[in-house]
């Protein structure tokens, strides 16, 4: 069983969706870096990510990884938010017909998966049709 | 730098090989390829694995691989980057004997797939995802593919019977090739039928788990001459890197790392893309073919789909790609495909393709990708 | 003065029918749905929990308020169903938020009227001025036996009020709790599945308490139901608040707009609170609310509210219960009910 650090480092990112904004060029790390992969500069401010955007891909995922077995068929979906920045997280709330490139979406907090019977609960972000 | 030539090939028949190991399924082809080589010691091994940690729990591989093939204490390394791993020991191996470190040496690759279940296979393939912001969503290797395959799809009209041309073309060009998991031929309608991965990837869309290896020996060019083998000659090399998570390339249509480790490859070589005979690259998907054709320049961008329709990239077409079956058909033992390719690569220029030989092939490119494109590792080759 | 400075709720999109329930066990759909007054229930899903849906009710609840999260100096998650048992709801709730550190948090467990409990303990915090605004959701994801009569009515949803001194939508006017041990309804640690005493659920329970509340805090507050606009009951099933609003001298009109229970089910903690959301929703300054909770075991918590001008200035920054729980709904057969709420054996 995995230690829970792990996933407790992400939990600004995943909880409340805290980025880097680069001080130079304005490029967003989600996550934060230490040096801008845009300009080299390696000085960011804090800022959050926009809670809502388009898709501009989606798949379903019918042969999933075992931690999500239980949960196959799931779509996921890269979407870029209004702030410019993209994404990618599963899409739910949506019937798998209803998916498609363009659609409006914005950001939900959701249960990901739990380490069996006895673990930790991992929580984070999924799409939700706007 | 000094001119490297490849003077031993060896690979034996991919598959769900249940009753080889790690070991004797990277030692077998290694054996052949010294064989074939003629070489009596080895100054180097360079081995490319993905993850032999994740599928049979054992690291530290390069040297089981030295032990296990009676070269201690011969220098041995493994490298990785996903599914480039082989293509990537290759370079490696290349810039040793290129900048005159070492002269003859072993490059290797080898992935023992099948001694896990299907689904922590595909968790550990998933690894060459961005583990927190891609793994942890859920996400696989399937489903990134079929992400590029919708926004190409969207952007170019790319349809999804042109995806079912490339399994096709690969099955048919696989079924002349006995190494390959799967030689025997596919239909459109056949794939399109079959089972769904990830929309609109189908499981004949997918390259499969595959068991295997592959090996290769590299001298300096005037060394092979001095032995009377035919040179076949490395004569560009180049690898690129791209963001890791597929949402943070600036183009989900382009794979970015291939253009340029192209542009690289073909640059130190002094060739155009149009002078190579044939290529190997890395149809991990069938959209990913597509793709590759576009970004190493044999057509232009957005016109990869209908390339394959047209049979420009066909065993007979002016450009013919995977004239060995492709990762589709012949298997993909991921740190061993790229090894592979330089395999199929120097028989053809040798002349040995048997009923897939490329007539009068002279000058070859391999393309080995790792993930979604994060890493891409290109080669050319030429007869002397 | 102290009240609710933001509310909010969050209501999954999946619904069962009774019929579908009933078709399953043999049961005579008609009948429950007679005797229950009950269509329909929400189900949450494989990804939905009382955790999941107290962030998402307390994010509605923030953007009424209009506060920094940071403000926030206690939190309190009510829930029968929290998803450990040791490890508070309430601590993933403020990370959430961005309520952490400086937040006191705890859970709570009391049936169905947890979140009621939070309520009072929130609002007493700010009244006696140890935090300048608190937060209390009532959540429960809970979970009713296979073939029992509460599976027809078990549901999920949650409700989420910040309470302040400053920036109040409702001002809470009286406060009372009627409290007795009374073994109606309960979970032994380790056991999947309540128990409850069938009948005894009734008129010694639930109206024991519902009625002893709601007289003891009209009788404190002076007041009789002709000077209140809206009343909401706990909510089990249809019926009960029906029944309860009658012997008491209420209005249909009084107690529909936070009667959901037809459509959305029995959601225990979050079960009034919702109410209280969806006559928030509607209601008009200077209206005053009356609030009584049950929970098993057994108790009642009841608030008197002034509604006050800020409502109309706020109310639509957030989504309204009512549309949660009409609209974009998911119908789904009792095999795909049963797999989400985990009722089939897998293999280990």
């Amino acid at each position: 069983m995995p230690n829970p650090a792990r996933a407790w480092r992400e939990y600004p990112q995943r909880y409340r969706f805290e980025a880097g904004k680069c001080t130079k060029c304005g490029y967003v790390a989600f996550p934060p870096r230490l040096i801008c992969p845009q300009c080299g500069n390696r000085e960011f401010a804090k800022t959050k990510l926009a809670q809502s955007g388009k898709l501009l891909t989606y798949t379903i995922i019918r042969v999933p990884p075992d931690t999500f077995e239980d949960q196959a068929p799931y779509a996921v979906g890269i979407a870029e938010l209004a702030d410019g920045v993209k994404l990618t997280a599963q899409v739910v709330d949506c019937d798998f017909a209803a998916l498609k490139v363009g659609m409006p979406v914005r950001l939900e907090f959701r249960k990901m998966y739990e380490e069996g019977e006895a673990g930790v609960i991992y929580y984070g972000y999924k799409f939700v049709p706007e | 730098m000094r001119d490297v030539a490849v003077i031993g090939i060896g690979m034996t028949k991919w598959g769900e090989l249940w009753d080889k190991s790690l070991r004797t399924t990277f030692v077998e082809p290694a054996l052949m390829a010294i064989d074939d080589a003629g070489v009596d010691h080895l100054d180097s091994m360079v081995v490319g694995c993905m993850s032999s940690g994740l599928f049979t729990g054992q690291e530290h591989l390069a040297s089981l691989l030295s032990d296990y093939l009676g070269r201690n204490p011969v220098p041995a390394a493994r490298v990785e980057s996903a599914c480039s791993s082989g293509g990537l020991a290759l370079r490696q191996g290349f810039i040793e004997v290129a900048s005159g470190m070492s002269d003859i040496v072993l490059v290797g690759g080898v992935e023992k797939m099948t001694d896990v279940t299907g689904c922590e296979a595909t968790f550990a393939l998933g690894t060459a995802a961005d583990q927190e912001y891609e793994g942890f969503h859920g996400l696989t290797f399937p489903a990134l593919y079929a992400m590029m395959a919708v926004a190409h799809m969207h952007k170019y009209g790319t349809t999804r019977e042109q995806l079912a041309m490339v399994a096709v073309k690969n099955h048919d060009n696989g079924s002349k090739n006995p190494l390959a998991q799967y030689p025997f031929k596919v239909t459109v309608e056949g794939v399109l039928n079959s089972v769904l991965v990830a929309d609109p990837l189908r499981i004949l869309d997918c390259s499969p788990i595959t068991d295997g290896a592959a090996a290769v020996i590299l001298c300096p060019a005037d060394m092979a001459r001095k032995m009377k083998k035919p040179a076949i000659r490395i004569t560009g090399s180049g690898q690129a890197t791209d963001t890791i998570a597929l949402s943070s390339r600036k183009d989900l249509c382009w794979i970015e790392s291939t253009h340029l480790a192209g542009q690289k490859a073909l640059a130190m070589a002094g060739r155009k893309v149009g002078d190579m005979d044939l290529f190997e690259v890395h149809d991990c998907f069938t959209i990913a073919e597509i793709m590759i054709t576009e970004a190493l320049g044999i057509v232009e961008k957005g016109r990869g789909g209908k390339a394959v329709e047209e049979g420009l990239t066909s065993l007979k077409g002016r450009h013919p790609v995977n004239p060995s079956g492709g990762l589709k058909a012949k298997g993909h033992p991921v740190g061993a495909t790229g090894v592979a390719q330089a395999v199929e690569v120097v028989k053809q220029l040798r002349g040995e393709a048997g009923e897939r030989q490329v007539k009068g092939a002279k000058r070859g490119l391999t393309q080995n990708m790792g993930g979604t494109g994060g890493s891409s590792v290109v080669h050319v080759f030429e007869a002397e | 003065m102290a009240g609710i400075v933001g509310y909010g709720a969050n209501i999954p999109r999946n619904r069962i029918k009774v019929e579908e329930i009933a078709k399953v066990w043999g049961a005579d759909a008609p009948s429950y749905k007679k005797g229950l007054m009950l269509e329909e229930k929400s189900v949450p899903s494989p990804d939905q929990d009382t955790i999941t849906m107290a962030v998402e009710a307390s994010k509605n609840a923030l953007r009424r308020a209009g506060i920094d999260p940071r403000e926030i100096g206690a939190v309190y998650v009510g829930s029968e169903s929290h998803p450990y048992a040791v490890k508070p709801s309430g601590t993933v709730l403020a990370e959430a938020l961005g309520a952490t550190p400086e937040v006191h948090t705890a859970d709570l467990e009391f049936a169905c009227k947890a979140g009621t409990e939070g309520m009072f303990i929130a609002y007493s915090h700010v009244v006696s001025g140890v935090v300048k605004y608190s937060l209390a959701v009532g959540a429960d994801t809970s979970q009713g036996a296979p073939g029992d009569a509460l599976e027809y009515s078990a549901a999920a949803g949650a409700a989420a009020f910040i309470f302040g001194k400053d920036k109040l939508v409702a001002e809470v006017l009286h406060t009372y709790s009627y409290t007795t041990d009374t073994p109606d309804f309960w979970r032994r640690e380790y056991q999947y599945y309540p128990q409850h005493g069938g009948r005894f659920t009734g008129d010694p329970a639930y109206f024991a308490h519902v009625l002893g509340a709601a007289r003891g805090i009209m009788a404190k507050a002076g007041m009789t139901p002709a000077d209140l606009q809206y009343v909401i009951f706990h909510q089990p099933n249809g019926k009960f608040p029906l029944r309860a609003g009658e012997i008491l001298g209420f209005s249909r009109k009084q107690i529909d707009p936070g009667w959901l229970v037809p459509k959305l089910g029995n959601t225990y903690s979050g079960s009034s609170p919702l109410g209280l959301t969806a006559t928030l929703d509607i209601a008009k300054p200077g209206d005053k609310i009356m609030l009584v909770s049950y929970g098993s075991g057994a108790g009642s918590d009841g608030f008197i509210f002034k509604v006050t001008d800020r409502i109309e200035e706020v109310r639509n920054q957030a989504v309204r219960t009512r549309d949660m729980l009409d609209k974009n709904k998911n119908y789904i057969e009792y095999g795909v009910y049963a797999k989400y709420r985990r009722k089939i054996r897998k293999a280990e």
